[in-house]
């Protein structure tokens, strides 16, 4: 029989506290094939490991158990450990006894004995493994990144220049994201556009970025490494290399419908260019909104084009690559405005929220910089900004808080006291939330020098009187009912995951939150990582965050994502399923049930792919005949454990 | 007064999700009785019905599977196998005589550290009044 070390931690009291470690030690002294039992203090530190390198030595261990927290946190640990003794990793288990029984239970006997019984079915689980080498694999030493805003541009670029190849992926006709559409940028003032276009330029004129616009990302599959990526290619019907940017096109076409770049302020023809600095520098023919592509239906815009830059023709495209880390960037939409009824949005047309009145303010928008009133063009005078406009609001809207409100208000009355000089702001809000390097300093700003009203409460009702928009709200701090007869109102409205971006996470096998953000691997030490190896998480898809926010964890992503694509060959973990090829019959079962098509049949008889398997185990439970079962948990190690679990 | 019964319950848990959830109970330190006694698997997907038998014959009063939730597993699509193959081994159980309450499967995700302490606690409260289990039993 092998001989097995059993090694017993307090950590502190966390453990000793409600779980008789020596009797746990002295229990399992006498379970068979246990050769050394003891207890510890802190078994992760150095003394501790030292101890189990020790007793390897002196005792002439095959295996060793340690009771300790979850193998989430030391497995690694141990198991390098265990190493240096010179075992093989796989012959170090560890035995859940603290998340999973001291710090459950109060009653001191009883988690005494089921820590002893967890422990004992760690050691029955040890005594059956075999010592196992990592499966080596390849690396594809490329990446895909998702998501063509700022902050799938800075990850791009900081992976081209660490030189690897990039695809980027946008839906979009144009790279740039929401980070394009707005006018300045907090607390600095910069102008969005003027600090990110040059961004633009550089990332799709980068020799190692393959820039995709107008593309989504369809099908995956593979595994840390080596993904294969499905991207459809749309059609824009326009060739950008040939399209000289005449603009021709535009002043023919007969179809206007709302610009979506400018969050239906104004409209645009059925082919377009989303805005002048767009990347590509092309226009696009709007399918849904043409009248057809048949010469005999329009074909104007195609008559006058001398650069014969149009091609009705142009069909989707599925374009296959092949990558070895994905990062995704899908960024934020703004919550659905038609939700917030008491606002009176989509009844009053100079109920606004964020966005739109970023392309107010913004010089290329559709008022070139001036702030008018949607429904008159006349000059706003008073203008009522309400936070949280569907955050933090757990009853009926979002729990959340959407993090970049209380800044972005900031910014916008002052903005608008820079436009309209004798104009007046105010602002409900809950609390302010200005957390951030000069962020304080910046709404401060916003009172002192701007004048800017804040008022502590929320907004009931949104209704229009006498040509002016009535704000009913209450200003808590005084106790008193405010009404403000004003000529526009601008909601921040709640973040939330960008439109389409579940439906990509299902496709990628990333988990989401229960707000549909993505969620990362761990939310403290692993906050760029999604739960998938090999995909990482950047910008507002995860949270929301602002831009420097965005752009760091870009960066993190990036740098993360170099790990894998620097390695020459990546290990996988060999605990995979095998195939007991005597009793195996080649009924094809385990084929059929497999989620990675990683075993086929070959001259009547299954076999597994190692590299492709992930070693879940599907196999094994589907199989009449036990003939495929996972390495380091057959179905022999379970019978033990089960036994070892009801005290057998 | 004799001392009450407490059911002996092997518990299943998915490495993914359930376990985790399972250890987030832990750092949350909610509690719950001790009665469980879980085995981490890979995978709900990977419980085998032998799994379940073994348990019972080896003297569990009680069996629990517990997996990601239905469309979040981790390895794609093995908990869609591990339900239907519970819900027929279930019917058999059933079949066989057992009563129903002692073989359970439940989702439990990684965040849902209430409601894996509410399925325990919940398990324990129905196999209680239901005595030790005899039907499976080896040496009953």
């Amino acid at each position: 029989m092998k001989r097995t070390g059993v090694f017993i931690c307090h950590c502190g009291i966390n453990i000793a506290g409600t779980v008789d470690v020596k009797k746990v030690a002295q229990e399992l002294s006498k379970h068979p094939g246990v050769v050394h039992a003891e207890d510890y203090v802190y078994m992760c530190s150095d003394p501790g490991q030292n101890l189990i390198l020790q007793a390897i030595k002196e005792k002439n261990l095959d295996n060793v158990v340690v009771a300790c927290c979850s193998p989430n946190l030391h497995e690694t640990t141990f198991r390098n450990a265990s190493k240096a003794g010179g075992l093989n990793m796989f012959r170090c288990e560890i035995a859940n006894i603290r998340e999973q029984c001291s710090w459950v239970h109060k009653d001191k006997d009883k988690a005494t004995q089921k820590a002893t019984r967890i422990t004992k079915s760690a050691v029955e689980k040890v005594q059956g493994n075999e010592s196992l080498e990592p499966v080596s694999v390849p690396v594809t030493r490329k990446a895909l990144v998702v998501g063509g805003g700022i902050a799938g541009i800075q990850a791009s670029l900081d992976l081209a220049n660490s030189g690897f190849e990039v695809i980027l992926v946008e839906k979009n006709p144009s790279i740039g994201g929401h980070m394009i559409q707005l006018s300045e940028t907090f607390p600095t003032l910069d102008c969005s556009q003027c600090i990110l276009s040059p961004k633009m330029v550089e990332v799709s004129k980068h020799p190692r970025v393959k820039l995709m616009t107008y593309s989504e990302v369809q099908d995956i599959s593979g595994y840390v490494g080596n993904f294969k990526v499905k991207i459809l290619k749309k059609p824009t019907y326009v060739d950008p290399d040939k399209c000289n940017l005449c603009d021709e096109c535009t002043k023919v076409c007969p179809i206007v419908v709302p610009n979506e770049f400018e969050f239906g302020l104004n409209g645009r023809r059925a082919i377009y260019i989303p805005f002048p600095q767009a990347i590509p520098a092309s226009y696009t023919l709007d399918i849904k909104a043409c009248p057809g592509l048949l010469p005999i239906a329009c074909g104007k815009c195609a008559d006058v084009c001398e650069a014969k830059a149009i091609d009705y023709d142009m069909k989707p495209q599925i374009i296959e690559e092949e990558v070895g880390a994905i990062i995704v960037a899908t960024g934020y939409d703004l919550y659905d405005k038609e939700n917030m009824a008491e606002y009176g949005y989509g009844k009053f047309l100079d109920v606004l929220d964020g966005l739109q009145f970023e392309r107010l303010c913004s010089a290329s928008g559709p008022t070139r910089g001036q702030i008018l009133r949607p429904s008159d063009h006349k000059e706003p005078k008073e203008v009522v900004f309400i936070q949280c406009s569907g955050s933090r609001d757990p009853e009926n809207h979002c729990a959340y808080c959407s993090k970049i409100c209380c800044m972005y208000t900031a910014k916008h009355a002052m903005l608008y006291k820079h436009h309209v000089h004798d104009g007046q702001a105010y602002i409900f809000y809950i609390d302010i939330r200005s957390g951030g390097k000069g962020y304080e300093e910046f709404v401060q700003r916003a009172v002192e020098e701007d004048g800017v009203l804040y008022l502590r409460g929320k907004v009931s009702k949104v209704f229009e009187d006498k040509g002016k928009l009535k704000v009913w709200g209450v200003d808590t701090l005084t106790g008193k009912d405010i009404e403000i007869a004003a000529d526009m109102v601008v909601l921040a409205q709640a973040m939330r995951p960008a439109q389409g971006a579940q439906e990509l996470a299902r496709k990628l096998k990333l988990a989401m939150d229960k707000d549909g953000f993505l969620a990362e691997a761990h939310p403290k030490l692993r906050p760029v990582e999604s739960v998938t190896s090999g995909m990482f998480l950047a910008g507002a898809a995860q949270a929301p965050k602002d831009i420097p926010e965005a752009v760091a964890q870009a960066s993190g992503a990036a740098a993360k994502a170099v790990t894998i694509l620097s390695q020459e060959r990546l290990f996988h973990a060999p605990t995979v399923a095998r195939v007991i090829s005597n009793l195996c019959t080649g009924c094809g079962m385990c084929v059929q049930v497999c989620p990675y098509e990683a075993i086929a049949l070959k001259d009547g008889k299954a076999e597994v792919n190692e590299v492709l398997c992930e070693g879940c185990g599907t196999c094994s439970a589907t199989c009449l005949r036990a003939a495929i079962q996972v390495k380091n948990l057959t179905l022999h190690q379970v019978h033990e454990m089960i036994n070892a679990c009801l005290g057998g | 007064m004799a001392e009450e019964f407490e059911p002996k319950i092997v518990a299943f848990l998915c490495k993914w999700c359930s376990s985790a959830g399972s250890d987030m109970a832990g750092v949350s330190r909610m509690e719950y009785p001790p009665n469980v006694v879980p085995i981490q698997v890979m995978c709900s997907g990977s419980v085998s019905p032998l799994y379940i038998f073994s348990a019972f014959n080896k003297g569990a009063d009680g069996v629990l599977v517990s997996g990601c939730h239905p469309g979040d597993c981790h390895y794609i699509k093995g908990n869609y196998y591990a339900r239907r193959r519970i819900h027929l081994v279930k019917k058999l159980l059933e079949f066989i005589g057992l009563e129903p309450q002692r073989f359970q499967m439940s989702w439990v995700s990684a965040a849902e550290a209430t409601k894996y302490t509410q399925v325990i606690k919940e398990f324990v409260k129905e196999l209680k009044p239901l005595g030790p289990q005899t039907k499976l039993r080896r040496n009953p």
